[in-house]
């Protein structure tokens, strides 16, 4: 039996600190994992509840990332609850097996204090590792400060573990400046915190030795493909799922969430459109710009994926100009976000304009400044009733402007 | 019942059997020979892992499955890590009381072949043998990719011909030696490691039954004669795994503790290699003069070897 925690209605925590007691409060039965910066302290934190005997779970600290999703993965298969962390290269060295988590429908929980991806090495904050993980069937869920990163973790389990769900969950967060940003956070008591994440419900373990099971079978093209159909319904699906358990956290903390977070949004003229901690840089603007009578206001994926082309499209539809913030290095195409904001308005009637901002690449600084510059471009786009700019820019780049593609519609 | 009370081959191949006939293996492949005596040998319930090889694609093609036991398979590397989750699972659960049946013995076993094993999979064995989960691993050992068709694996012995590394008129194939798995096995500490072969069954069995008996990390590499890739007929298996033992080109021994080496098989007469490179298309290339020198070589090492195990059964260091 773990040894008691004592622990405070109010807590000062930074992101990595509130995830870690996250977990212990979770009482996962495994965590296989690696360190890497910037999401090290989680795995260290872990270690000292461990070496001080507040974890009845097992704690296996492997060789790499791979081995590390590799072990939850038969973790998860012997019927338990399982959990990591990790970052940007770490990240890249899992991606393998995430696909394998996801396929085995395994719900493991994935914390990942968001990293750029080298080359250059960078060992700050951008959503690289984010976006690479986005096509690999698993729920990404996001939190844009240290609180909902704890949040987000509670949920996290939830989430993933309902039956009527059974896959895995990432929970972002930005590196250092979420993961390592101390603020005010009201926990749940251990007691609480384990009953809304309740007992781990088995699904086809392999210790029930009345009943053997096969996991990671072979299918090429007579089953492959009904596999992967019932895999990303069972991802749409998981959206009824997630409003249900936001609106469960809501009850028991006053702290409801949602699939898409709108900020002012109500009468907005122009929005941005962000992930991560760049929501509240954003939303500080639009506060400030409303004070001088511009509609702005500030959408945000909670839940990156399933992305919420529904929601975005309901938020957005009835905005003129809206910026779409990407947090990772395009390779030669438009931002992720920006892709998939505009496939969603497309089939609205206005069809706003929509333009694409690259920012923040390996943790350069986005403060209210830029965010309300880029509102004020946006309010340019709505006054001209076109894209006065390129569609897409880099803000905040050094050197000489860089941005691709002229609007067609002047 | 387990294969320890059982007097003869006849008796095994009546035995109750967890390993389902039904799979995809090439006729004359030694992998199921060997997996079936594994699962035959404890009556303990098993969890097993499967690097991704031709063991796995052959017996676990949805909606059919050769094995009566919980069984997964996630990669071509990670078969060691995906046990290590498992039992470190069981630890888990036991200990807060949240398996369905506590008291059930259970006993945790990986299987690669030799690519996944000694390449593409070494780390990730390593790292479990490092960290003492109670399991044990046991590399089906053909000297080849055999399930993509042949190419060189650093277990493919100097001379063979693989698709990767060929003999021709320049080359009389892979011109190097094969990894010693065996000593680096040992030299992780493990409490129990051991070469074995499907011909000599009931030391293999006996075998088997030490590692699944012993505490902590094992370690088993069986020689799994290749009819497809070393070019022999379906029919002589065991003949060939025979030439392989009495050749010494196949020491059967095992290591206790990382330092207690037994020899368990002493052939009677040892055969020189050469008889058992000319039973094999794959070293076909060799009798050839111009390569005769490889096959002394080959003798040599061999005899090299067997020199220094019997000098460290000897040694009893």
């Amino acid at each position: 039996m773990a040894e008691k925690y004592e622990i405070k209605e109010t807590e000062v925590w930074d992101g990595n600190y509130a995830i870690s007691q996250a977990l212990r409060q979770a009482q996962v039965d495994v965590v296989a994992a690696y360190p890497i910066t910037p999401s090290t302290p989680i795995v260290e934190n872990y270690g000292n509840y461990v070496a001080n005997g507040y974890i009845d779970g097992e704690f296996v600290m492997v060789e790499s990332e791979h081995a590390a999703m590799s072990g939850c993965v038969g973790a998860a298969a012997a019927g338990g609850r399982v959990a990591t962390a990790t970052s940007s290269q770490g990240f890249a060295l899992m991606v393998e097996v995430l696909y394998q988590a996801s396929g085995m429908r395994l719900p493991i929980v994935l914390t990942v204090a968001n990293r750029a991806l080298a080359s250059p090495l960078n060992v700050r904050g951008d959503h690289s590792d984010m976006y690479l993980g986005r096509d690999s069937g698993w729920i990404q869920l996001d939190a844009f400060n240290a609180e909902e990163a704890y949040d987000m973790t509670l949920c996290a389990f939830r989430i993933g573990e309902h039956l009527n769900v059974r896959l895995p969950v990432m929970v972002h967060q930005d590196g250092f400046l979420t993961s390592h940003t101390a603020q005010n956070i009201h926990p749940l008591s251990d007691e609480e915190a384990y009953r809304f994440v309740g007992d781990y419900k088995c699904v086809d373990e392999m210790l029930d030795f009345t009943r053997p099971v096969t996991y990671g079978a072979q299918t090429e093209e007579d089953w492959h493909f009904e596999h992967k159909a019932k895999q990303h319904k069972a991802l749409m699906d998981s959206r009824a799922i997630i409003d249900e358990v936001f609106a469960e956290y809501g009850k028991l903390t006053g702290r409801t969430y949602n699939r898409v977070e709108n900020y002012l949004m109500e009468d907005a003229e122009v929005a941005i459109v962000a992930l991560g901690s760049s929501v509240e840089t954003c939303r500080l603007a639009a506060e400030e710009l409303r004070a001088e009578g511009i509609k702005a206001g500030v959408v945000a994926p909670r839940c990156f994926r399933p992305f919420p082309f529904d929601a975005i499209r309901e938020a957005l539809k009835d905005v003129k100009a809206i910026a779409c913030l990407d947090r990772s290095s395009p390779g030669g195409a438009m931002g992720a976000l920006f892709n998939e904001v505009s496939a969603a308005l497309y089939s609205t009637q206005a069809r706003p304009m929509v333009t694409n901002f690259i920012y923040g690449l390996g943790g350069r600084d986005f403060a209210v400044k830029e965010a309300k510059r880029i509102f004020m471009e946006q309010k340019a786009h709505v006054d001209a009733g076109h894209i006065t700019t390129s569609i897409q820019q880099f803000s905040g780049l050094r050197g000489p402007k860089l941005g691709f593609f002229e609007t067609k519609r002047s | 019942m387990a294969i320890t009370s059982i007097k003869n081959l006849k008796e095994f191949s009546t035995n109750n059997d967890r390993f389902e006939g039904a799979h995809l293996l090439c006729p004359g492949c030694a992998h199921s020979m060997i997996v079936r005596e594994l699962m035959n040998c404890t009556d303990d319930n098993l969890v097993i892992s499967t690097n991704t090889g031709c063991l796995e694609v052959s017996t676990a093609v949805y909606p059919y499955t050769s094995w009566d036991t919980s069984w997964i398979h996630i990669g071509f590397e990670n078969a060691a890590t995906a046990i290590s989750g498992a039992e470190a699972m069981y630890k888990a659960r036991k200990r807060k009381g949240t398996l369905k049946d506590p008291d059930a013995p259970v006993k945790f076993v990986a299987f690669g072949g030799d690519g996944s094993t000694y390449d593409i999979g070494f780390q990730w064995l390593s790292g479990a043998m490092e960290r003492g989960h109670d399991f044990t691993y046991i590399c089906l050992d053909n000297e080849n990719y055999a399930n993509t068709g042949g190419q060189r694996s650093s277990s493919t012995p100097i001379g063979a011909t693989t698709t990767t590394a060929q003999a021709g008129s320049h080359s009389y194939g892979k011109k190097e030696k094969k990894k010693d798995i065996v000593s680096i096995m040992a030299a992780h500490g493990a409490p129990y490691v051991a070469q074995l072969a499907p011909n000599k069954w009931k030391s293999m069995a006996q075998g088997f039954q030490k590692a699944l008996g012993t505490e902590g990390p094992c370690f088993i590499n069986t020689v799994s004669a290749c009819t497809t890739e070393w070019r022999f007929d379906p029919k002589d298996t065991i003949h060939i795994t025979d030439l392989a033992t009495d050749s010494l080109m196949f020491p059967i021994y095992e290591i206790i503790d990382g330092h207690e080496l037994n020899i368990l098989y002493r052939p009677k007469n040892v055969i020189p290699v050469e008889e058992y490179l000319a039973a094999q298309g794959r070293y076909k290339h060799l009798f050839k003069p111009e390569h005769k020198h490889v096959i002394e070589s080959i003798q040599k090492e061999i005899d090299q070897k067997w020199e220094m195990l019997q000098r460290r059964e000897e040694a009893r260091i």
